[in-house]
């Protein structure tokens, strides 16, 4: 009787070691998900979509991707969820948004940091941009950032929530002007946020280039400057970075928006996303939705990603240590 | 007249097909308790990915049009609002349809929700312009005002008694707080990992209203014949037709609620049709009539929350802000189109912009038609036996509370909350003043910190929440509603005690 439990185990556990082995080849071979922390119909979720809509191809996965929303506490729901409950198997994929869940994870309270997640790929960046509504008395950053400086703590700037890019970018032109600036951060993302400059309730808000692009479009804002290292040609090529109107305001907060899996997975199942996914994301069809969309576009490789990851986390622990 | 032009847009076979399948679609999902009009919504995305720009939207709105109408049915018939927007439904719905009326409970709502959603389409077609101005105007100071003036109703929503329909909606506001903050940064009240992002306002609804009538079905059970389910009748159009008529004043109040706050971004949809029912009762000659199977209830929300349908849309048509998060998810359609909504967006995509807008309209009459066919064969809903009803519920229960956001944290909370409300109910407390808290509870907070810091960077908060003409105008309609509250208590009392002192029947009622 024994001998046979004893059989039994050893076969339950060979077939068990065999499926990993066949797993790793074979992959994938079911559809894989792939998890969005924030809810159905916001930005995240709108661009994940569109990017793994041609996973199915033969040239990329071979297999569909489907979206599963986590939202809650501003991501720290799904990535909690990522970090300790997703199996590490190539069938559990993440969107991850930076600087967000590494913002999250220094201000602690959370069960992930960067070790947690293997990065796939990159497929956009959004910047953070300074926007005034359209009737403002600020025409140039220098005017609005000028006038934070004589009254400190009297702008009001709003923008979607703590420890996402827009608070980065907000406590970055902080820390460059050595003023203080009043960051109101609003509950509904980077949409409240801009009905608050466009209402006027705020003196500035900080928001997601893609929508306050469209927002200049049907005339409701003026955008004044843009927070990464480069202008963006595509949309916004009159707008100034925060750098070259004189302000020492990297790149930091730029919204990247990749795949990613939990550490753990299986080497060869990485090196197969890290080979297919940004194929995928480079797709012609892909590059169109997006631009209709006005998401800026950008595909980095998993050792661009792995670098930019580790910039973020020195910048930020620098940033936050003094909050 | 410019909408007239782009009517055959809408009877174009392809496009028409579109509608009749997103109706049809939508009100199905609608009753799906714990798939909300924003899910639907979401859902139905990718498929317009193959669709024109302007197939595309007709199924969008046509889907959205159908599922805020299509929670009633479950909110009739089974207790279990559908979406926020349909709790004051269930109030005398489902006592309506207890007592063999389920059929006109449903007639009723699918007309008014027909009217209310008709002119809500109307006033987005001719007042737009208007309009968008109006939603600006609600800055934190003047939405947290709104909320407070919500939580002025939640004493009197509780026919039994004032002061637990208070308590139960403290309970509500306390249970609003748990999960992490997102303006402070705070993480409150969270014992446990699926307490993290806070209790979710559907998971709420199913475990709040469901749960309780699923133990009541199953501890009656076998051993009484007297189990309360709803049963339905066959009963005439042409009567609900003349009950819709004979009730104007339930209509037009729901219809004029639910347009106006149904404009507010961030607010409206989910208490418009509960301010609707407040306000209907307090000008009702009967209000004691109502919570137990009052047709007016059923008008005044159904019509309030079809009507928001409409100028909902108008920020984001005009300034390109989604005031909802099912006009975020529209916003998402529209780009991936390629069109930016914006004030010009009557100009450059004329026929996309004026189709979407009718194919609402048309939307709306097929959505009552379709109601009222639905209705017709609910009856086979009475026709379970409670068991198995009980069991039925049970699963769309489970199933909708995971679906919310694939999380079975959220199937526990959904079940603690039931089990607990089902106790609560025992001592007399009820449900829906503790939902409204928990809706109101985060609108009133986040305005009023936010109005705060606001306030400090400019005079201080006495001047920035008690100033200007919008705030003082909100200040004294929570002021009335208070003082209305007290004064009905006191009428009722002393009509109660005249009662009881002399036995013959008072003539004024």
């Amino acid at each position: 009787m024994r001998k046979r439990y004893i059989g039994t185990a050893l076969l339950a556990v060979s077939t068990l070691l065999g499926t990993t082995q066949t797993m790793a080849d074979d992959y994938p071979e079911r559809p894989v998900s792939l998890m969005v922390s924030y809810g159905a119909g916001g930005a995240t979720d709108f661009q994940a979509r569109l990017v793994s809509m041609m996973a199915n191809n033969e040239n990329y996965l071979g297999e569909p991707i489907v979206v599963i929303n986590k939202p809650g506490a501003g991501g720290r729901v799904g990535w909690n969820w990522f970090a300790s409950d997703a199996e590490a198997d190539g069938y559990t994929l993440a969107a991850y948004n930076v600087p967000h869940f590494i913002a999250q994870s220094i201000e602690g309270g959370v069960r992930y940091d960067a070790d947690s997640f293997e990065p796939i790929a990159n497929w956009g960046a959004d910047p953070a941009v300074v926007v005034v509504a359209a009737d403002s008395e600020f025409n140039s950053i220098q005017e609005l950032l000028a006038y934070a400086v004589e009254n400190p703590g009297k702008v009001t700037v709003s923008g979607a929530g703590l420890y996402v890019g827009h608070h980065i970018a907000a406590l970055q032109i902080q820390k460059a002007i050595g003023g203080k600036l009043a960051y109101i951060p609003t509950k509904g993302g980077g949409a409240a946020a801009m009905k608050a400059v466009i209402a006027g309730n705020v003196v500035a808000g900080i928001n997601n280039l893609s929508d306050a692009y469209r927002a200049r479009e049907a005339g409701n804002v003026k955008i004044l400057a843009v927070a990464d290292t480069q202008r963006s040609e595509q949309f916004l090529p009159d707008v100034p970075t925060l750098m070259e109107a004189g302000y020492e305001v990297d790149n930091a907060s730029v919204n990247y928006r990749g795949f990613m899996v939990p550490a753990g997975t299986p080497t060869s199942v990485i090196d197969f996303l890290a080979s297919r996914v940004p194929e995928m994301f480079s797709d012609p069809k892909v590059a169109e939705q997006m631009a209709a969309g006005g998401s800026g576009v950008q595909v980095m490789s998993r050792e661009e990603v792995h670098a930019m990851w580790a910039a973020r986390q020195e910048t930020l622990n620098d940033l936050l240590a003094n909050l | 007249m410019e909408f007239l032009q782009h009517f055959g847009g809408v009877f174009e076979p392809l496009s028409f097909m579109l509608l009749l399948g997103g109706t049809i679609g939508g009100l199905i999902l609608g009753a799906t308790p714990g798939l909300s009009p924003t899910m639907a919504v979401a859902l139905l995305i990718p498929f317009t990915f193959q669709l024109p720009a302007t197939q595309g939207l007709i199924l969008l709105g046509a889907a959205y049009t159908a599922t805020v109408a299509g929670g009633a049915v479950s909110a009739i018939l089974l207790k279990i609002p559908g979406a926020p927007a349909n709790i004051a439904t269930s109030l005398d719905g489902h006592a309506m349809a207890s007592t063999g009326r389920g059929t006109q409970a449903l007639h009723v709502s699918f007309l008014a929700s027909g009217v209310g959603g008709v002119v809500g389409v109307l006033l987005l077609i001719f007042l737009t312009p208007v309009l968008s101005r109006w939603a600006l105007a609600f800055g934190p100071s003047h939405l947290f005002w709104m909320a407070i003036l919500g939580v002025t109703v939640i004493g009197s929503l509780d026919s039994r008694s004032f002061v637990k329909g208070l308590l139960s909606g403290c309970l509500g506001l306390w249970l609003s707080m748990i999960g992490y903050d997102d303006i402070q940064g705070a993480q409150r009240f969270i014992f446990h990992d699926s307490l993290t992002g806070g209790v979710n306002i559907i998971t709420a609804l199913i475990g709040i209203f469901a749960i309780p009538q699923v133990i009541e079905m199953l501890a009656r059970g076998r051993c009484e014949h007297k189990v309360s389910t709803v049963s339905v009748h066959r009963q005439s159009l042409l009567e609900s037709l003349k009950l819709l008529l004979a009730n104007g004043r339930a209509l037009s109040i729901g219809t004029f609620v639910g347009s106006i706050i149904g404009l507010i971004p961030g607010v409206g949809g989910q208490i418009a049709g509960l301010l609707a029912y407040d306000q209907t009762r307090k000008f009702s000659n009967d209000p004691d009539s109502f919570g137990k199977g009052n047709p007016a209830g059923v008008i005044a929300a159904e019509s309030a929350n079809n009507a928001m349908v409409g100028p909902s849309l108008v920020p984001l048509l005009t300034l390109s802000i989604p005031g909802s998060p099912t006009a975020a998810v529209l916003l998402g359609g529209l780009l991936i189109h390629g069109i930016f909504p914006g004030s010009d967006l009557f100009d450059n995509y004329p026929d996309v912009a004026w189709t979407f807008i009718n194919s609402m309209l048309i939307g709306q009459i097929l959505m009552v038609i379709f109601g009222i066919w639905v209705a017709s064969h609910a009856a086979r809903v009475a026709h379970v036996p409670p068991p198995i009803m009980a069991a039925a519920v049970t699963i769309l229960a489970l199933f909708g509370s995971y679906s919310v956001q694939q999380s079975m944290g959220d199937v526990y909370i959904m079940l603690a909350l039931g089990v607990g409300m089902y106790l609560l109910e025992k001592v007399g407390f009820s449900a829906a003043p503790l939902v409204l808290g928990l809706i109101l509870g985060p609108i009133a907070e986040a305005n009023f910190i936010q109005g705060s810091m606001i306030a400090n960077a400019m005079n201080g908060p006495a001047e920035y929440f008690l100033s200007g003409t919008l705030n003082l105008l909100l200040l004294i309609l929570v002021l009335a509603s208070i003082g209305w509250s007290f004064f009905s208590t006191h009428l009722a009392n002393r009509r109660a005690r005249n009662l009881s002192n002399t036995a013959e029947v008072s003539l004024e009622s």
